[in-house]
């Protein structure tokens, strides 16, 4: 293992940097107001939850905050026979 | 003209008490009028870290409620006749602080000494909120360690915030104290380097305090590492940061650094 490590020369300082520039990154921009990617994501699961009856165990949302792009994943398996009358 | 500064952090355990009576001795050794003062109520250590903890009588809840004046609540140290101490409550809870109180005191403070240094407790609530609120200066201390980071990037946010100053529009003079920095890791890339730590919370340099085993015998001697041991690296770490703080221009050193002869000639650039 050490012989790896040797030749990678794999060290954790430039990780904890790339961390810290990304997350602080976010936490300045929700100071005050809320967290949009947050955000987002509550109003699109209730979005859905007024036109689909959604099985809390069938929805899967991903959040990924990146250095300039940032991805919502939301994931609804929605049965046929779940659709609200309007 | 009375100078406040508070020591802060956010993260509990970075060093702010140990760097408060270091600081505090060290602007004391200036031969000017210097007064720290524990905000850290329920939970005091300032007193313990100064020595003072068999002399501790009334302390600033006592003041603030009128049960003592602020001369006797004040501890003056043994060792130079311009360093006092002003204890926090150790019995009394967090709320027993309060906004029109600590007023009162800072303004009688400001009339009497020319540094009044603030130790800040750990955390966000009211006694930090406190330590900060009539500040000029603020010494944030950092260990360059990610938790450590966040949490002061989330205290200088409360600064531009939270503080007379800054509601008067006015800023807070913020100076980054890094602290138990080990070089020979940093360089290994093993630790946030300096440079790593001041790019993301970019605000000026006041000093990097090596970590060192004589922080350590400090404390259990109850003196300021400034005045334990005035030759060891983290005292000398201390006394340059004091005068940095105090407008005088010090080149910053990295302790523990391998110079090279560039390094040498051109020095390092302060920040």
């Amino acid at each position: 293992m050490s012989i790896f490590r040797f030749f990678s020369k794999q060290t954790s300082a430039p990780t904890a940097r790339e961390r810290l520039q990304v997350l602080l990154a976010h936490e300045r921009a929700s100071v005050g107001h809320s967290d949009l990617v947050a955000k987002l994501r509550e109003e699109i699961l209730a979005v859905i939850a007024k036109h689909v009856q959604v099985d809390g165990d069938k929805v899967t949302v991903k959040m990924d905050r990146g250095e300039t792009v940032s991805t919502l994943e939301v994931d609804i398996e929605i049965p046929l026979n779940a659709v609200r009358a309007a | 003209m009375a100078k406040v500064i508070v020591v802060t952090s956010g993260k509990g355990g970075v060093g702010k008490t140990t760097s408060t009576a270091a600081l505090g001795a060290a602007l004391a050794q200036r031969n000017e009028k210097t007064v720290v003062v524990d905000f850290d109520v329920g939970l005091r250590n300032l007193d313990l870290v100064m020595g003072a903890e068999r002399r501790v009588v009334y302390d600033i809840v006592n003041v603030i409620q009128g049960d003592a004046k602020l001369p006797q609540a004040l501890i003056r140290d043994k060792r130079l006749d311009t360093l006092f101490l002003l204890p926090a409550s150790q019995t009394r809870d967090k709320d027993s602080l309060t906004p029109e109180g600590v007023e009162k005191v800072m303004t009688e403070l400001k009339k009497h000494f020319d540094w009044i240094i603030c130790d800040s407790p750990a955390g966000i609530e009211r006694g930090a909120t406190l330590a900060m609120r009539h500040a000029d200066i603020a010494v944030i201390v950092t260990n360059p360690e990610v938790s450590s980071v966040r949490d002061s990037d989330r205290i200088i946010g409360l600064l531009d915030a939270k503080t007379e100053r800054a509601e008067r529009g006015e800023r807070v003079e913020k100076h980054l104290l890094l602290t138990r920095y080990d070089q020979a890791r940093a360089e290994r890339g093993d630790m946030l380097k300096v440079d790593d730590v001041l790019e993301i919370l970019s605000i000026p340099l006041v000093g990097i305090v090596p970590e060192s085993t004589d922080v350590l015998k400090a404390s259990n001697l109850g003196a300021p590492v400034t005045l334990a041991d005035n030759r060891s690296a983290p005292a000398l770490a201390y006394l340059d940061a004091a005068r940095r703080i105090a407008g005088e221009t010090v080149p910053m050193t990295i302790p523990g650094e391998r110079r090279g002869l560039l390094g040498k000639l051109f020095g390092r650039r302060a920040a």
